[in-house]
């Protein structure tokens, strides 16, 4: 971040003398830290809404009756782990408050997930194939709500802020399926690998 | 009235529902979630102060123009708009900066247009993927993580792509 933070600032300064639009970029630098309060102020009715509604969600035991359905069909991702063990039971947990929108309730989850599963597995300093099957369910995003998103949308005057649903379900639901595709591929790719290298030695 | 409109006000009633039905102190269990929606905002806030102006100063000497012209003849063949093509440098990195970036296309072209429906797509359905590989293998100390970064990055690449598709296919 911090590499990316002088790069854009000094390629920002030289593209400005270049272009002959240094009073813009000077004004820019004056006038958007103002314009990110405001965004910020802007944003948080929704955030803060949308905390309010899923804690309750969440206190009413809501988020752990859907991780008790959706759990059997999530058991059938991860291979050789207890099925109703610590580790299982955290993973579904996670996934579920991603599914809601639950950011702040889920990336504890999620650590406490790794940790179960780095204990169960007995797994050292490499990632296991199920650490790395859970890891990259939640960088692929799957989000029944995309509050942020739709304040925006409304805050700049559409006509349908949430329209665009459809959309962002069908996009995450290929991104996810895309990233266990080639996750399960490599994973068999590298069990070969490592069969292989068994034989020789 | 559509499927959209339902969706919010139905889930809302639901949840409520429920934490009735559950005897929760559904206004107070609301009012301590809300509270820790403002301690989010006011996280996030100076991360965003940081990117709005660096992405401001870089936009105004347009460099973000000549970015979405160098990547044109690569997202010419996706039909991805070059316009939002930031978008795509900067959602794997960095959750604030890909919101100062969603929010400056949004307010250029308009959240209805073409180019504002699939930039709201893609902020939609994607992940801060090197963020969150950093945070959980870290939390863990997992040094190795050997095939993991690849099936993060091909979930990105699909979210870009089919982000155009869909939203061309829906509208």
């Amino acid at each position: 971040m911090k590499v990316f933070f002088f790069i854009i600032v000094l390629f920002s300064v030289i593209l400005g003398t270049a272009n002959g639009s240094m009073d813009k970029v000077s004004q820019a630098a004056l006038t958007e830290c103002t314009a990110a309060v405001t965004l910020a102020v802007s944003l948080c009715g929704t955030i803060c809404f949308w905390s309010g509604i899923m804690n309750i969600a969440e206190r009413s035991g809501l988020t752990a009756k859907l991780s008790a359905l959706v759990s059997p069909l999530l058991g059938k991702l991860f291979s050789g782990i207890d099925r109703s063990g610590r580790a299982m039971n955290y993973i579904v947990l996670n996934l579920v408050s991603n599914l809601l929108g639950l950011a702040n309730a889920a990336t504890p989850l999620g650590i406490k997930a790794m940790e179960e599963l780095k204990a169960e597995e007995n797994a050292e300093e490499s990632a296991t194939d199920n650490m790395i099957i859970f890891t990259v369910m939640n960088t692929a995003s799957l989000q029944l709500f995309p509050a942020t998103v739709a304040a925006i949308r409304a805050n700049n005057g559409s006509g349908a802020p949430l329209e665009i649903l459809p959309c962002v379900w069908i996009v995450s639901v290929a991104a996810l399926a895309t990233a266990l595709i080639v996750a399960k591929l490599l994973a068999a790719l590298y069990r070969r690998k490592r069969m292989r290298k068994g034989v020789r030695t | 009235m559509s499927f959209t409109d339902m969706f919010v006000p139905c889930v809302i009633l639901l949840i409520l529902f429920y934490g009735i039905l559950t005897k929760t102190d559904i206004f107070e269990v609301f009012v301590e979630g809300a509270a820790q929606g403002l301690k989010t905002t006011a996280d996030i806030l100076p991360a965003l102060i940081c990117l709005m102006t660096c992405i401001g100063m870089f936009k105004a000497a347009g460099g973000i123009d000549l970015l979405g012209s160098l990547v044109k003849p690569v997202t010419d063949i996706f039909g991805f708009p070059s316009e939002a093509a930031s978008l795509i440098f900067i959602r794997p990195l960095s959750g604030s900066g890909a919101l100062a970036f969603y929010e400056d296309i949004i307010a250029q072209y308009g959240p209805d247009s073409f180019i504002g429906r699939v930039a709201s797509t893609m902020m939609g359905s994607s992940e801060t993927t090197f963020y969150t590989l950093a945070v959980y293998f870290g939390a863990v100390r997992i040094k190795n993580t050997r095939y993991a970064l690849l099936p993060a990055l091909s979930a990105d690449l699909t979210c870009w792509i089919a982000a155009a598709a869909a939203v061309r296919l829906m509208f």
